[in-house]
């Protein structure tokens, strides 16, 4: 007998000491139930959604992997025509060129995975409707592909740096941790728009003033110096702001932003979690509206 | 003992129409309704907005059953396998499922055309829940399986459509769930493949696999699935096994040209025509699937407007490669039964006697026309209707080649 009819054959030893896994559908998980769990047993999918998206990003491209390194330097030698002439846009004993580079390759880090986030759902609306996977491995993977790209940025600065004569103390040792923050940053922005993006596509022309506008508002070709001592909590408050300060602190030396850091890196894990919150949430009406 | 594999309880599925039809919410509509929301006394939602694509639906599925699910197009079939699949949530209910699910909704899940048909298998493998060892393993028995040959490092926006979908086909044949979901897939794809596919569905169900199985196609349901689940506007019309309520569903669709009946419109001018075909069954009833040991009888339903001396119909029986298997004129009975016939509506039945076509699934060509002579404006319904034949009174069964099921006669004499 395989269909009973009804739900009154109800017996007690229905799953029958099956050593499976049990899957209740329909059950209400609490607020801060994230899945992370299950996020973390599909790993291997976040693996080939990263390499698919390396496979394709530089197919058909003449120039492939370079263009990871063509839009940081255009931007490099643009701003050091322009802004680079002002007074006291850098700090002083640091080449101009070398400062704005050492900020751009962090952020175009940033505004990549960011962009690439707040698309993944909707880039994926054909498997979404279509098969079943923890939905916050898109946003997820969408920033793996870009870590490739700013591993070869990073090079190019590192020859920049040779020919400045420019040598990193200890402090290089927290650069992953800057790196790090840029990301969770990236993600917990690009997660909210994610989610918001499947049912309002408004974020799709949203997206691109935001990340512009960000990158005047954070210290990327100007040091945040700038910034009247009175506001640099504000300032702060921007998580890109410990992340630029931090990242040419541990690479190009200078004064330590201690509180900068802390501020920034305390924005950037509640940006993150309250993320992971919302997109929880939300997940439960993708496939319906997407 | 039962042993329970799916259990549902009271799933029900509502959709608001208006996000259906609009699912590209504005986010100022948004904010300005969660405005204008706190000034209301309550929201309450509109009857008129709302639609159930399911309501109440309860069953349990035993561990290693397969499990057919029919009802007619929007009846909630598709709904039911994406909740039960995860994709989407039900409004209210539950459901347990003991084991790892799978799901296949569509052929080919997860496929970019930029990537070869190598990656290809390695991306949507992973999609569809495989672990990179496990593909690793079966990635030769994929390919081989799939049969596209040299083009596998070729970018699958270059194939053809035929062998893309025997590509998606191949990596969901290697899927190991213990639960599998399967929406209608094998409506693709060539005649041959499908059959394979089918070969290959049925080795896993009897492996122990649980399987619930969407299909317009009764024939598959019949071979496939020992149960049905039959779903009706979004509720369990009946369930049971497959043999009692698949005739009930089919008796209750009606003119599906699938479903053993087809009207055909009508036109003034011809001075005869066909204006239904009907496929019974031994016992008479409408049924597009018969026993090859009982004979399947073709109706036609025939208007005459004018007596029409030397009027005579043919049919053929085609295997659904257009290969004719058998035809016959009405003139084979002498005297031929429709030669002058009177002008009114006269029910036509032409029947293929037992044991004489094969099992397999068949379609009916059916025309009327006059012998040599007599041209008049008559009528050709080409195509009218399929109907599939089992084999199940003898040993070799539905697994019998060629295209007879005519019974020889053995016999044995003592040898000298």
């Amino acid at each position: 007998m395989a269909v009973h009819a009804g739900v009154e054959h109800e017996t007690a030893e229905s799953p029958g000491g099956h050593r499976g896994p049990v899957v209740v559908i329909g059950a209400r998980h609490g607020l801060l139930e994230l899945g992370l769990a299950e996020l973390w047993s599909r790993r291997e999918l976040m693996y080939f959604f990263v390499w698919r998206d390396l496979k394709i990003r530089y197919r058909q491209t003449v120039f492939g992997a370079a263009w990871a390194v063509v839009q940081p330097v255009l931007l490099m030698l643009i701003f050091t025509a322009t802004v680079g002439r002002l007074p006291n846009v850098g700090p002083a004993g640091v080449p101009y060129p070398l400062f704005a580079f050492a900020g751009l390759v962090p952020w175009t880090l940033f505004s990549a995975s960011l962009v690439g986030a707040s698309n993944s759902m909707v880039n994926a609306a054909g498997i979404i409707t279509k098969v079943y996977f923890p939905r916050l491995l898109l946003p997820f993977s969408a920033v793996g592909s870009f870590l490739i790209d700013f591993v070869i940025a990073m090079v190019v600065l590192g020859l920049l740096m040779l020919y400045f004569g420019v040598m990193p103390s200890v402090a290089i040792v927290w650069l992953p941790l800057f790196t790090l923050v840029a990301l969770v940053t990236a993600l917990g922005v690009g997660t909210w728009l994610a989610a918001i993006n499947v049912r309002y596509r408004d974020v799709k022309y949203a997206v691109p003033f935001l990340v512009q506008a960000w990158m005047f508002a954070s210290p990327v070709i100007y040091t945040s110096e700038l910034i009247p001592k009175e506001w640099q909590w504000l300032y702060a408050l921007n998580p890109m702001t410990g992340v630029l300060e931090g990242f040419r602190w541990a690479l190009l030396g200078g004064q330590r932003p201690d509180e900068l850091i802390f501020v920034s890196a305390a924005a950037s894990v509640l940006v993150f979690m309250s993320s992971l919150v919302y997109f929880r949430h939300a997940e439960q009406t993708f496939a319906d509206v997407i | 003992m039962t042993d329970i594999a799916i259990k549902a309880t009271g799933l029900s599925k509502r959709y608001k129409i208006g996000l259906r039809k609009d699912p590209y919410g504005r986010l100022t509509e948004a904010l300005w309704s969660s405005v204008t929301r706190s000034f209301r006394h309550k929201s309450e939602p509109r009857p008129s907005d709302e639609f159930w694509a399911l309501r109440d639906v309860s069953f349990e599925v035993t561990r290693g059953s397969v499990v057919g699910i029919i009802g007619r197009n929007g009846a909630g079939k598709s709904t039911l396998l994406k909740i039960l699949s995860r994709i989407t949530e039900p409004t209210t209910g539950r459901a347990e499922l003991h084991g790892r699910v799978g799901s296949l909704l569509e052929v080919g899940t997860g496929f970019h055309p930029e990537l070869s048909g190598r990656e290809n298998v390695l991306l949507s493998g992973a999609i569809l829940g495989m672990k990179r060892a496990e593909i690793a393993r079966k990635f030769d028995e994929i390919l081989a399986f799939a049969d596209i040959g040299q083009f596998i490092d070729t970018p699958v926006k270059r194939y053809s459509s035929g062998m893309q979908v025997r590509l998606g086909f191949a990596v969901a044949a290697f899927l190991e769930p213990e639960i599998l979901f399967i929406d209608e897939v094998l409506a693709v794809g060539d005649v041959a493949f499908q059959e394979k596919c089918l070969g290959k569905m049925n080795e896993v169900a009897g492996r122990g696999r649980t399987v619930m199985f969407v299909s317009h196609n009764m024939g598959a349901i019949t071979t496939l699935c020992p149960m049905s689940i039959w779903l009706d506007e979004g509720k369990v019309r009946a369930m049971g096994k497959s043999v009692e309520i698949v005739p009930q569903y089919v008796r209750d669709a009606g003119r599906d040209l699938s479903l053993g009946e087809v009207t055909i419109d009508s036109d003034e001018r011809r001075e005869a025509e066909v204006t239904r075909v009907r496929i019974l069954s031994a016992s008479g009833e409408v049924m597009p699937i018969g026993e090859c040991s009982d004979s399947l009888t073709i109706e036609m339903l025939v208007n005459v407007r004018r007596r029409l001396p030397g009027l005579y119909a043919y049919l053929e029986v085609r295997l659904p490669d257009s290969t004719t298997v058998l035809m016959s004129d009405s003139t084979d009975t002498d005297p031929n039964p429709l030669d002058g016939l009177s002008v009114g509506r006269h029910v036509v039945t032409a029947t293929i006697p037992a044991r004489s076509l094969g099992p397999g699934k068949y379609d009916v060509y059916v025309n009327l026309t006059g012998i040599a002579g007599h041209e008049f404006n008559v009528h050709s319904p080409d195509v009218v209707g399929s109907f599939r034949l089992h084999d199940s009174k003898t040993l070799r069964g539905d697994a019998r080649p060629g295209f007879f099921s005519t019974l020889m006669e053995w016999r044995t004499t003592e040898a000298r």
